[in-house]
């Protein structure tokens, strides 16, 4: 895991799927390539399914943790438009 | 980048969630305004899906009032609006579907002293028209205007679809320079038209529009698809542009828009 300072954060606490990732996908569109984004969630469920969306739309994954009894951190960096 | 609401979100998430739409896409989308000749079997469908999609402002132009016999085909309308104006009953379905769209109703007949002016502010045209005079109008005000057209027909159990992007691929005049002469077109006694199939018809022009929209896919250019209900086949054959069209090629002979007698009876 590597450490990056993120150029924009999200709190998608209490959404579930797909407005997760709708949330997650609209904020990396706002982002300019190379830029970093951290998503802050509570549902197991998207901890899974953004990852793997966010790499099948050509993303880079550099973080996927579990922070406490409830919520993830995921840290996203925007490889592509 | 277009701020959307907490409705828009929920409304357009699987078009968000698409690699290939997202949110820019969306926001292409809706900023879109499409113009669809005829709101009878095709214009029905192709207003209603696009009105579902998002797309911001659609103009909808048809002379015709709602019957019975209708009914059976063009989905926008219902018992409840028969005698209305069919651009009227359309307007009402699509509005109660989504109001983020506006539906401007122009319930006129096309002519060749108006068309251009009323395309002009248009991104795509869609031929949804049930007669060949309206037919060539709008391909050659199309062409003229360099305005995307999407066309479609439906006769029985057959339908066709293409996409003309003037100049850059074949136009409606490339295919039959002419219209054909009113007796060797159907008529209405036998002009029956299976009721889903401008569904399908109409569901291929809207999926064009929306490409065109996007910038996204392959387009029907130069190619007409053909749709057979009967033997559930699809068929698509090449169309050159045709170096001779007297609308877009070398030697140009139509220069001015021209309105073809009436005297037809086809029915979509």
């Amino acid at each position: 895991m590597e450490e990056t300072a993120a150029d924009k954060r999200i709190n998608i606490k209490g959404l579930v799927c797909p407005y997760t990732f709708v949330k997650a996908k609209l904020a990396m569109e706002s982002l300019e390539v190379g830029q970093v984004l951290e998503i802050l969630l509570d549902s197991e469920e998207a901890s899974r399914n953004i990852p793997r969306s966010m790499e099948d739309h050509g993303q880079k994954m550099l973080k996927n943790e579990k922070i406490n009894d409830t919520d993830w951190v995921l840290v996203v960096r925007k490889e592509r438009e | 980048m277009m701020d959307f609401t907490e409705d828009q979100l929920q409304r357009y998430s699987r078009h968000i969630i698409l690699p290939e739409v997202g949110g820019k896409g969306q926001a292409k989308i809706a900023g879109a305004k499409v113009f669809i000749v005829g709101a009878g079997g095709l214009g029905c469908p192709v207003g209603y899906y696009l009105t579902a999609a998002g797309v911001g402002t659609i103009a909808l132009v048809d002379n015709d009032v709602v019957e019975m016999s209708n009914l059976q085909r063009q989905i926008a309308h219902s018992v409840n609006t028969l005698g209305m104006p069919k651009v009227e009953s359309a307007k009402r379905t699509f509005e109660a579907l989504n109001p983020d769209v506006r539906v401007i109703a122009m319930q006129r007949r096309l002519s060749k002293d108006d068309i251009l002016d009323l395309i002009r502010d248009y991104d795509v045209v869609v031929d949804g028209s049930d007669n060949f005079p309206t037919r060539y109008l709008v391909n050659d005000a199309c062409v003229m205007a360099g305005k995307p057209l999407v066309s479609g027909a439906i006769l029985r159990f057959e339908g066709q679809v293409t996409t003309i992007v003037p100049h850059d691929g074949p136009c409606y005049r490339c295919l039959f320079e002419e219209p054909p002469p009113a007796g060797l077109v159907p008529s209405c006694q036998e002009a029956g038209v299976l009721g889903v199939l401008p569904g399908v018809i109409g569901a291929l022009q809207a999926t064009e529009v929306l490409k065109l929209i996007l910038g996204k896919g392959e387009l029907l250019k130069g190619e007409l698809l053909i749709y057979s209900a009967l033997k559930t086949e699809f068929r698509k054959v090449k169309v050159p542009r045709n170096p001779s069209c007297p609308l877009c090629g070398e030697h140009r002979t139509i220069t001015e828009l021209v309105d073809y007698n009436e005297g037809y009876c086809a029915m979509p």
